[in-house]
């Protein structure tokens, strides 16, 4: 077995562009600049980030669909320029809000359609997928055509085919994007099952959801303008934002913005969004202490505080710590 | 690079073909009998533009078997349009429903995938094309007579197969072109209905246009099939053993042509990131 279940060393992806009034000068968009990353045999680990972070080039690279510019990726120990067949035989993919396959077939039949392209015979294909159909809750339906399906029961199904040629190294892009509640919490719920009946099996999740990363990974890889800033456990990553205290507040309506808490000393950072009669804070603080200042000047201003909680740290604050911006704010900085 | 221990998803590459060409295959064959609209699509709308030509000739007095010719030209159309539509376009479809990616992905590689297409393209449209001709038969009493059923099985083999190359090859031009290579398929159309002489002898072109036009399998092929169906009266555009060996060469060319095709445009579409990103 190889040390590594997949492995980039230096990756860079551009995309030549037209010059347009977007840009200008016509001059190359760099995907991914420089990524260096190792993923041993039997983690879940996540790529998280803002949309045009780089996640699913890095994906499509490594799942031989896209070329690497410059530098090189390997899955299972396997090239994926040069030996892109072996990496083939031993990947499988998944995307959020896939629309795969065609409408006129039934579940069944569509999953066995795929399971074909692996060269599973029908028997065995037939008893994986009513396996997998049974344990992801969509047996009643093995016979509904898949134009009949809800969003979340096709995101299940398109989970069902991408597990049924068990895959040695599952990629998931985005799995529960556009689900509900439910459907989402039911694919995280299969795929820490999955991992935990095939240990050895590696998946990469590229999600722009802390809670999937937050939830499934072993480890996780904060990607952003196509770099790689950190990647460590997700309470390691947390660590990094906990260089100081962060308070969530709830106050009456702020009118006029809150930057006048900025200039506290003590102060790193003030967020704030008002809704229903009341704004509601998020307070990055040098330590405790220095809530006192905030306090005191809501209180000056005569805005009551009807609630303040100490909050630990999540994948976001370490995103900010990181970045030095809140997620919405990165996707929106890259703009439509 | 490090060669794994582990377990291979991987079945043999020929049975795996094999499976695939099946897989791809079943949405086609099993997509007439869920859809039976095409009944009046494929069959009832042809067979009008088909009895506007008998009428044609007969009101022109032309002999009896200018029928047959319009009835074959009809019932070929269907392949025609199959190669070009659901072979050639088809990756344009595929890429956008998301298919192209897990196609692309699968170990058993696009050319499986595409032989899968038209090897249920062909079942399909070999029915429609029976039917037209049963039709074309019961409705304006087509009269044939085959002169050799295996030379007219073996046209009709080698004119699939390079027929089929030939859409192998468009088809590789949509893994980098998406919906640009549409111009190219309608382009060749309408035009492919006049020079490959669908509702005449491709011969009345002269002999040099007829003879470019065999480029195109179905010119060699629908001419040979009326050589034998019509053996007394059709004239010929070469005589026949030169159009089964045209076929025949024709055959290996598009299929050679379509695999290199495939696998240079493959890659140069991995290159321009054009296979998911950019349309």
């Amino acid at each position: 077995m190889p040390a590594h279940a997949i492995e980039t060393h230096d990756l860079v992806r551009t995309f030549r562009v037209r010059k347009s009034r977007q840009n200008p000068s016509g001059a190359p968009i760099v995907a991914l600049d420089g990524v260096t990353m190792q993923v041993p045999p039997g983690e879940l680990f996540g790529l998280l980030g803002p949309n045009g972070a780089g996640k699913t080039t890095l994906i499509k690279i490594l799942v031989t669909l896209l070329l690497p510019t410059s530098g090189r990726a390997s899955v299972d120990g396997y090239d994926v320029t040069t030996q892109a067949q072996q990496v083939r035989e031993r990947i499988s993919m998944v995307s959020g809000g896939e629309h795969s396959g065609y409408g006129l077939l039934t579940v069944r039949e569509q999953l066995w359609m795929f399971a074909q392209f692996y060269g599973i015979p029908t028997p065995e294909a037939h008893a994986r997928i009513d396996r997998l159909l049974q344990v992801v809750g969509l047996f009643e339906e093995r016979h509904r055509k898949v134009q009949e399906l809800s969003t979340g029961m096709r995101q299940k199904m398109n989970l069902v085919r991408g597990l049924v040629s068990e895959p040695q190294i599952l990629f998931l892009d985005e799995p529960t994007v556009g689900l509900d509640v439910e459907a989402g919490r039911d694919v995280r719920a299969y795929i820490k099952t999955w991992m935990s009946e095939h240990p050895g099996r590696t998946i990469l999740l590229t999600t722009h959801y802390m809670s999937d990363a937050e939830e499934l990974c072993d480890r996780v890889a904060i990607i952003h303008k196509g770099k790689i800033i950190a990647a460590d456990t997700p309470a390691g990553l947390k660590q990094t934002a906990q260089s100081g205290s962060y308070f969530v507040l709830s106050i009456e309506r702020l009118d006029g913005g809150a930057e006048f808490l900025s200039g506290i000393p003590g102060v790193a950072r003030v967020d704030a969004s008002s809704r229903d009669g009341h704004t509601e804070l998020h307070v990055t603080l040098a330590d405790d202490g220095a809530i006192a200042g905030v306090v005191t000047a809501l209180a000056q201003r005569g805005r009551r505080i009807l609630k303040l909680q100490k909050v630990e740290p999540t994948l976001e604050e370490a995103f900010v710590a990181l970045v030095g911006r809140r997620f919405e704010e990165a996707d929106e900085a890259r703009g439509p | 690079m490090t060669t794994s221990t582990m377990p291979l998803p991987a079945a043999a590459p020929l049975r795996r073909t094999w499976y695939a060409v099946k897989g791809r295959s079943y949405p086609r064959t099993v997509g007439g009998l869920r859809e039976p609209s095409w009944i009046f699509y494929d069959i009832a709308l042809p067979l009008l533009g088909v009895a506007a030509f008998v009428y044609v000739y007969r009101a022109l007095g032309a002999p009896p078997h200018f029928t047959g010719y319009v009835i074959m030209g009809g019932a070929t159309i269907a392949f025609w349009l199959n190669v070009m539509w659901l072979m050639a376009a088809q990756f344009y479809w595929e890429k956008h429903q998301g298919n192209l990616e897990l196609y692309m992905m699968a170990p058993c590689g696009l050319v499986a995938i595409l032989l899968g297409m038209a090897f249920g393209g062909l079942l399909a449209t070999t029915l429609r094309a029976a039917v037209v001709i049963a039709a074309g038969v019961f409705l304006f009493n087509m009269d044939f007579t085959v002169s050799s059923w295996p030379l007219f099985l073996l046209l009709f083999a080698l004119g699939l197969v390079a027929l089929y190359g030939l859409g192998m090859f468009f088809s590789s031009l949509f893994l980098l072109w998406g919906r640009e290579a549409w111009h190219t398929v309608q382009l060749l159309q309408e035009p492919v209905y006049l020079v490959s002489g669908f509702y005449f002898p491709v011969r009345a072109l002269g002999p040099w246009v007829g003879m470019a036009a065999s480029v195109i399998p179905i010119t060699l092929a629908l001419d040979g099939l009326r050589q034998v169906m019509f053996p007394a009266v059709h004239p010929g555009l070469l005589p026949l053993a030169w159009e089964v060996a045209g076929l025949a060469a024709l055959a290996v060319l598009f299929t050679l042509l379509a695999l290199w095709m495939l696998q240079f445009m493959e890659r140069l579409a991995k290159q321009e990131g054009r296979l998911s990103f950019r349309w």
